[in-house]
C-alpha cells in the first residue's frame, strides 16, 4: 500500500520513515452510565518517506493530519500498526533512541517555546537532556551555529520569547527542532499562524534547510498553494483514513478520487477572469465517533453507488493511489 | 533635560523587562505599594528588633505596672507606650512581637508553599486515580475550619510555637496544592511542554524545569496573602494559649495576657491589637497588588 519511490538513487539507503497500517483510536466516555465508545481519529495510514522528500499531509480539520503528526513525533503510541525510522521499527527499547531522530514544529508559535526561558537555553535543552557529557561551551557554539541556520542574529542568544515576532518564533521553534540532528521533521501546519509574507520566509527558509542538512519533512496542512510550493509527495486524508498518495504533479495534474477534485478546486485562483468549476460537497464531515461503512465519503459524494456504501475500498490505482471504486481517469 | 537624555540611553540598552513591568502595573494601585511599605517596615524592626528595642522584652519593672504610655497622665518617655501587669515595657514587647510574626509567616508559607507545590505538581502529572486520591484528601482538609483544624492539631502535637506553625502550614498547604495542580494542568497541554518531552525530557524535569516556572505567579500571590493568614492564625492560637507561650512576646499571645485589663489599662490590648491590623493589612494589600500584577487576565493592553 505503500508509494514506491521515484528516485532510485536513494533506494539503497533506508527510508527516513515508513509508516504501516498506523491507527490511533481514542475511548471517549459515552457520557453518564454510556457505553464508552471509541474515536478513530486515525486509521490505516501507510507511507514511505525518504531523506530529502517532503510528504504534504492535506484535509480539512479534524481529518487526522495532527495525529498522525503526534504519533510520528512519538507524543503519543499508535494504537495499530507501526513505523520506521531510518529502518529501525519504533517499539520498545529502540524508542529511546528514535527520539532524537524525529522533530516536531508546532501550528502556534505563541505556544511552543517556554516564555521563562531565554533562547539560547531553549535550543541548549534538548542537547542538555540528550547529551549530557558535551561540555557547556560546545552546546553553546552549536545553539549559535543553528541560530545562523535558520537566519537569526547571535544577539538574539540571550533574549526571551515574548521579545520575538511569529516569524521570528516559528524561525526559533525550527532552530529547537534542528538541534539534534534529526533524520525527520515533522511540520505540524507550520506557517498556517502566520502572515501570508512571513509564511513564504519561513517555508524557503525550511526548502533551503531540507536540500542543506537532507531531512525529511512530513508537512501537515490545509493549505493547497503552501503544498503546491513544498511538497515532493501529496496524502490527501479524509476521516481519519487516507484516500489519496501520489506525487505532487500527479495529485495536483489529475486527482483521481472525487474528495481531492473537491478540496482541489475549492483553493482559490489568483486570476479572477478564469473559469472555476467549483465542485460543492453536499452535507456535512460525519463525526469520528460513528464512521459510515463503507467508503466514508459516500454520504457527500456525488458519485456514490451502492457498493461504496457497503465496501470500503481500498488505495490502489496508478498514477496516484486512490481509495474509490470509481476513481477519476 | 534630564529624562530627555536618559532616556535613548536606557531605552537602546534593554527593552522593558519583566520586572520593570510588573513594577509599573504594582506601583498603580496605590493600596499596594503603602502596603509594601508598611511590611518593609514590619521586616525591618523584625531584623533590627534587638538593637533598637529601648528594654529587654522579658524583663520585668516591678516599680512600674500597669504605665501608661507617655502621653497619657503618669506616663513617662522611659516607657514610650506604658507597661504591661508585670512591668514589661510594651514597645519593646510589641518589636521582638514583630520578629515572631515575620518568623511564623516565613516559616509558615515556606512549609506550606514548598510542600504544595510538589505534591499538587505531582497531582497535576500523576495518574488520574493518584491526582482524585491527592484532591480528595485536600477537600477534607478544606472541610475543617481552618482555626478549629489548627486547634486541634495543636492540642495533639502539645502547645508551643513550632507545633503552631506546623498546624497553620498544614491547614494552610490544600490551597497551593490546588492552584499548583490548576496551573500544571493548563501548562501542561501547552506545546512547549509538549516539546520538551519531544526534545526526551523526563517527567521530573518537566514537572520541575519546564512546567513550574510558569505557574509561579499565582502562587506567589498566595504566598504573600496566606503569610497575613498565617500571622493572623499564630496570634489566635497565641491568644487561646495554644500557640507561644508566655513570657514570649508574641503578639496573639499578649492580646491574652492582658485579658483581664482591658477596662483599666486599654493600651496592653490595643498596641497589640493593632500591630496585628495593621501588619495583616498591609500584607493583604501588597498580596491584592501583587495579584494585579502578576495575573494576566487583569492586565490591560
Amino acid at each position: 500500500m505503500s508509494v514506491q519511490t521515484q528516485a532510485p538513487a536513494q533506494a539503497e539507503a533506508a527510508p527516513a520513515l515508513v509508516a504501516r497500517n498506523l491507527s490511533r483510536w481514542y475511548e471517549v466516555k459515552g457520557g453518564f452510565l454510556g457505553k464508552p465508545r471509541t474515536v478513530k481519529a486515525l486509521s490505516e495510514a501507510s507511507f514511505t518517506l525518504h531523506a530529502g522528500e517532503t510528504l504534504a499531509v492535506v484535509g480539512e480539520s479534524g481529518c487526522g493530519k495532527s495525529t498522525l503528526a503526534r504519533l510520528v513525533a512519538m507524543i503519543e503510541p499508535p494504537t495499530g500498526g507501526t513505523f520506521e525510522i531510518g529502518g529501525v521499527k519504533a517499539q520498545g527499547e529502540a524508542l529511546k533512541r528514535l527520539r532524537t531522530d524525529v522533530q516536531i514544529v508546532f501550528q502556534d508559535p505563541y505556544g511552543s517555546l517556554n516564555p521563562r526561558q531565554r533562547i539560547g537555553s531553549i535550543l541548549e535543552e534538548p542537547l542538555l537532556i540528550n547529551r549530557p557529557d558535551m561540555p557547556k561551551a560546545e552546546r553553546e557554539r552549536r545553539a549559535r551555529e543553528t541560530l545562523a541556520l535558520t537566519g537569526l542574529r547571535p544577539e538574539h542568544y540571550d533574549r526571551y520569547p515574548h521579545m520575538f515576532s511569529g516569524g521570528q518564533r516559528q524561525r526559533i521553534a525550527v532552530a529547537r527542532a534542528l538541534m539534534l540532528d534529526p533524520k525527520v521533521l515533522v511540520l505540524d501546519e507550520p506557517v498556517s499562524a502566520l502572515d501570508l509574507s512571513v509564511q513564504s520566509q519561513i517555508l524557503n527558509l525550511l526548502i533551503d534547510l531540507q536540500e542543506r542538512l537532507n531531512l525529511a519533512y512530513l508537512f501537515i496542512s490545509h493549505d493547497l498553494s503552501v503544498v503546491k510550493h513544498m511538497a515532493d509527495k501529496v496524502a490527501v486524508m479524509y476521516l481519519g483514513r487516507p484516500v489519496e498518495i501520489g506525487t505532487r504533479d500527479a495529485v495536483f495534474a489529475a486527482p483521481r478520487h472525487p474528495y481531492t477534485r473537491a478540496l482541489l478546486s475549492a483553493t482559490p485562483k489568483a486570476d479572477p477572469r478564469q473559469k472555476r468549476n467549483r465542485i460543492r460537497l453536499e452535507g456535512e464531515l460525519p463525526s469520528p465517533l460513528n464512521v459510515p461503512p463503507g467508503c466514508p465519503f459516500a454520504p457527500r459524494c456525488w458519485k456514490a453507488q451502492p457498493i461504496c456504501r457497503q465496501e470500503r475500498p481500498e488505495l490502489s490505482g496508478a498514477p496516484t493511489l486512490a481509495a474509490c471504486h470509481f476513481p477519476e481517469a | 533635560m534630564v529624562d530627555a537624555s536618559n532616556l535613548p540611553a536606557s531605552a537602546g540598552a534593554k527593552r522593558p523587562g519583566q520586572l520593570s513591568e510588573f513594577w509599573r502595573y504594582f506601583k498603580e494601585n496605590r493600596g499596594a505599594v503603602i502596603g509594601m511599605w508598611v511590611f518593609a517596615a514590619f521586616v525591618a524592626v523584625a531584623v533590627l528588633a534587638d538593637l533598637i528595642a529601648p528594654h529587654d522584652p522579658i524583663v520585668q519593672y516591678r516599680d512600674h505596672l500597669l504605665q501608661p504610655p507617655f502621653w497619657v497622665e503618669g506616663g513617662s518617655w522611659e516607657f514610650p507606650l506604658g507597661t504591661d501587669a508585670v512591668g514589661r515595657d510594651m514597645l519593646s514587647r510589641l518589636l521582638h512581637g514583630a520578629r515572631f510574626s515575620f518568623y511564623v509567616g516565613v516559616v509558615v508559607v515556606a512549609f506550606a508553599a514548598s510542600g504544595g507545590i510538589v505534591i499538587g505538581l505531582l497531582a497535576g502529572f500523576a495518574p488520574k486515580w493518584v491526582d482524585t486520591l491527592i484532591m480528595r484528601v485536600m477537600d477534607i482538609i478544606l472541610a475543617f475550619p481552618s482555626l478549629l483544624l489548627a486547634l486541634v492539631l495543636v492540642a495533639i502535637l502539645g502547645p508551643s510555637l513550632t507545633n503552631a506553625m506546623i498546624a497553620i502550614a498544614i491547614v494552610l498547604q490544600p490551597h497551593y496544592v490546588r492552584l499548583t495542580r490548576a496551573s500544571a494542568l493548563s501548562e501542561r497541554s501547552k506545546d512547549y511542554v509538549t516539546a520538551a518531552r519531544v526534545a526526551g525530557a523526563s517527567k521530573l524535569r518537566l514537572m520541575f524545569i519546564t512546567v513550574l516556572p510558569n505557574c509561579l505567579s499565582p502562587i506567589i500571590v498566595q504566598g504573600a496573602l496566606s503569610f497575613s493568614t498565617a500571622i493572623l492564625d499564630a496570634a489566635a492560637l497565641g491568644f487561646l494559649g495554644m500557640g507561644a507561650q508566655p513570657p514570649t512576646p508574641e503578639w496573639g499571645t499578649m492580646l491574652a495576657e492582658a485579658r483581664e485589663f482591658i477596662l483599666r489599662a486599654w493600651w496592653v490590648v490595643t498596641f497589640p491589637g493593632l500591630a496585628i491590623l495593621v501588619t495583616v493589612l498591609a500584607i493583604n494589600l501588597m498580596g491584592d497588588g501583587l495579584r494585579d500584577a502578576l495575573d494576566p487576565k487583569l492586565k490591560r493592553s
